[in-house]
């Protein structure tokens, strides 16, 4: 049959087309309530977008230079608040470089099984999410689960089930409770059936999968040149991870592979974190062997680390180190320093002024998030109005951490 | 191996490398802020250097600094510092620029969004926070601020608690109960010895 | 149930119940809360596990289908720090939603804006809106924020309007248990 339009010229049929202007969120569903996205839209491609940030500014490195260095620690909390423990543990790293100090083994080995596990809490609400965005309820359920029961072992062992506040400069706020091992060696199996169970289902969904297959894609090239790192640099198939590049803590005595993608696309964002979900729990595994369950936490050195409470109560010095330590903070070497960990998203780095008093001078924090919400546009520009969900979970920007 | 990049530096930009150290394993340059950009792209290119990946760019207020490296007889208020990383060779540098004076008024500095795209929103957070200017940077707006935010709440002389609200607060008539903060301490009281005061300034707000 | 409860029917009786008609409708909107989550920090982690099967904190108390239009919502969740940059949009929101409506805030930064007293922070969400029960806690355990709820379920059952600080919830089991060690 002919087309009834035949005697229309090709031109009549066009309709008349001006990009149309949409603004997403910043209260969206989707857009984590901190970010706003203004799209210029030709039908339902994007042709322009601007990203906007700074929805949740709360003036973090402001705040660190009015307290003392140690009071920087609830703060670092709530910069990336999926995964707190690892913004703990990256600053103290961080003071510790600058004051010389290194902490003994034991709590190096504690850290280490900390910041995996705050890793997979991440990680695990991360992927949890972005299928729930897609619309795959069931699977975030049973993410969130499987989260609960990383929080309960770091409820039990830091008193908190999110923010914890746990780092000190010089060690950890409390030595490791006798049944951590127990209570890792228990967990562990349970989360990672259920991380697979919900792969399975989701990964076996025609829907999820066009969803993300091919969305999205950066070239390892691209990645590096917009200061990616972490998961999504990973997925583009660049092989840096901090924890491999530059060892720090016992990294470099346990074993762990590092999974990489190849076309840098969604799907490969997702798979890279369900990845290194079992990674991280090979490396709790490893330390539940291998962490002494003897010896000091705390280094010794009365100028940093505060003394036990016994001391405070009954000892003249005990009350005066305290009544320094907290009144005036530890005074930290004039000079600056960058330290580098792998955090959730990436490279965690903080670049630390001081100027040899008990409060910092600046406390940079060097969010892989900012980095990675500042290549979003190129992610986006061109695809369907369709694809900025998936794109966007995929990134896991996180609020806190992106704005400080 | 990476102090072979502050030499090379050296050697090839010569007066124009302020100074250099390698204080903790961080090797510093510090550069004039004229060849800036031409730094840079040398490193960026350069395969002996191959910094392909800007890790960080931020600007550091040292007005009223006391101690430290160069303290006393510092004549730019502000400090630009970059941090670079290279994938394939795995060294890191740390390059800076001196720029602006007592005021902050002339703080400006050439963009590098040519150099490495990925610095684009990290100059345009020092724009915001600090009042650097970088020139011929393709889109410096506030980022983090919005545009309505005057002034820049990083440098030293902006209280810390000096707010600028886009919508007008609640009065006490029409909230019916009393708005006012219950601050758990007097304003001597709960703060330590030796702590700096010019975050507190309570009659600004 | 409320001022409910007083009566009952056996199956087999036929008959007829009155109420106040506002204690009616009351009753019937404390069940029927329907959420406007409006996330923005650190407490949407604890938001998550709230909704989340453990505690299922909302589900029990008729607010679980959250609808992300404010006019389709009756109770407006502020959940995490409201920065001066986000407050207008906080208040756009609360002035689409129809009345009546509540509002919770979630965790102290919504509250009081918490320890970060400075230049981008609005301190506590009834500067700008008002509020009708503050949970405090940085985030809040979700046991706090049950709590939180059926305090709003009381306040809604009582059709207290007031907008300020609720009287901490007593448990009427507690209440009579410590009634008895006092006699």
């Amino acid at each position: 049959m002919e087309p009834i339009d035949l005697d229309l010229e090709e031109s009549e049929l066009e309709l008349p087309a001006e990009p149309m202007h949409l603004n997403m969120g910043p209260s969206h569903p989707a857009m984590h309530g901190t970010v706003r996205i203004v799209l210029e839209l030709s039908g339902e491609t994007i042709v322009k977008s601007d990203v906007q940030i700074g929805y949740l500014h709360r003036g973090f490195e402001k705040m660190c230079e009015r307290g003392t260095w140690a009071q920087v620690f609830p703060y670092a909390d709530r910069l990336n608040y999926v995964s707190p423990m690892l913004n703990n543990v990256g600053y103290a790293l961080a003071v510790e470089k600058l004051c010389g100090i290194e902490v003994p083994d034991r709590c190096q080995w504690y850290r280490m099984a900390l910041g995996e596990l705050a890793r997979m809490s991440d990680h695990l609400t991360c992927t949890g999410a972005m299928a729930m965005e897609l619309g795959a309820f069931t699977p975030f359920l049973w993410y969130i689960k499987a989260r609960e029961m990383v929080w309960d072992i770091l409820e039990e062992e830091t008193g908190a089930r999110l923010t914890h506040s746990f780092g000190r400069i010089g060690g950890m706020a409390k030595p490791p409770t006798p049944a951590f091992k127990q209570m890792c060696r228990e967990a562990l199996p349970t989360i990672l059936g259920l991380v697979e169970e919900g792969e399975g289902m989701l990964l076996k969904n025609r829907i999820f999968l066009d969803r993300l297959e091919g969305v999205g894609n950066i070239s390892g090239e691209d990645a590096i040149a917009l200061s990616w790192t972490g998961p999504c640099l990973r997925a583009s198939g660049v092989p840096y991870d901090v924890r491999k590049a530059h060892p720090y803590l016992k990294y470099d005595e346990v074993e762990f592979d590092m999974p990489l993608g190849k076309n840098g696309d969604n799907l490969d964002r997702f798979l890279i974190r369900l990845q290194e979900l079992r990674q991280s729990a090979r490396i709790i595994q490893q330390v539940c062997d291998r962490m002494p369950d003897e010896g000091p936490v705390n280094v010794d050195d009365p100028r940093v680390v505060l003394p036990e409470k016994s001391e405070v109560y009954t000892t003249i010095e005990g009350t005066i180190q305290h009544f320094k330590l907290i009144m005036e903070g530890a005074k930290v070497p004039a000079g600056e320093v960058y330290s580098y960990t792998e955090g959730g998203n990436g490279e965690l780095g903080f670049y630390l002024v001081s100027d040899g008093t008990g409060t910092p001078w600046r406390v940079r924090i060097r969010p892989p998030c900012f980095a990675i919400t500042g290549g979003l546009s190129k992610l986006i520009n061109g695809a369907m109005l369709s694809d900025i969900v998936p794109t966007f979970g995929s990134l896991n920007m996180i609020g806190g951490e992106c704005d400080h | 191996m990476s102090q072979r990049v502050l030499e090379v530096l050296k050697e090839k930009f010569g007066s124009a490398i302020v100074e250099t150290h390698s204080f903790l394993g961080d090797d510093t340059a510090v550069v004039d802020p004229k060849s800036w950009k031409a730094v840079c792209a040398f490193l960026k290119s350069d395969p002996q250097m191959a910094f392909d990946m800007m890790v960080d760019l931020c600007g550091v207020d040292y007005a009223g600094f006391a101690s430290g490296p160069g303290g006393a007889t510092r004549e730019a208020r502000f400090e630009v510092v970059l941090h670079l990383y290279s994938t394939s060779r795995r060294h890191r540098v740390r390059v800076k620029a001196r720029v602006g004076d007592d005021e902050g008024d002339d703080a400006q500095l050439d963009s590098v969004t040519d150099v490495w795209p990925g610095v684009n929103w990290f100059e345009r957070e020092a724009y915001d926070l600090l009042g650097i200017t970088f020139l011929g940077h393709p889109d410096l707006r506030r980022i983090l601020m919005y545009p309505e935010f005057t002034g820049h709440p990083l440098r030293k002389d902006y209280p810390a608690n000096k707010t600028q609200p886009l919508v007008e607060y609640r009065t006490e008539a029409e909230a019916g109960l009393t708005l006012e903060k219950q601050a758990p301490f007097r304003e001597d009281e709960g703060m330590p010895f030796g702590r700096r005061v010019w975050g507190v300034e309570r009659g600004e707000s | 149930m409320g001022e409910l409860k007083s009566v009952s029917l056996e199956p087999s009786e036929s008959g007829f119940a009155t109420t106040r008609l506002d204690a009616l409708l009351n009753w019937a909107r404390k069940w029927s809360l329907f959420k406007y989550p409006f996330v923005t920090a650190c407490c949407g982690m604890e938001f998550m596990a709230l909704t989340s099967p453990r505690f299922d904190g909302s589900a029990r108390f008729g607010a679980e289908a959250p609808r992300f239009s404010p006019r389709q919502s009756d109770l407006l969740w502020v959940v995490g720090t409201i920065s001066q940059r986000q407050a207008p949009v906080l208040r756009r929101i609360y002035e689409q939603m129809m009345e009546p409506k509540w509002v919770l805030a979630f965790g102290t930064c919504a509250s009081c804006g918490g320890f970060y007293d400075n230049y981008t922070t609005v301190p506590g969400i009834d500067k700008i809106i008002p509020c009708d029960v503050y949970v405090p806690g940085c985030p809040p355990r979700p046991e706090a924020v049950i709590d939180g709820l059926m305090l709003l379920q009381d306040k809604i059952q009582r059709g207290d309007r007031k907008p300020g600080i609720v009287k901490p919830h007593e448990d009427p089991a507690l209440v009579q248990l410590r009634r008895k060690e006092n006699v």
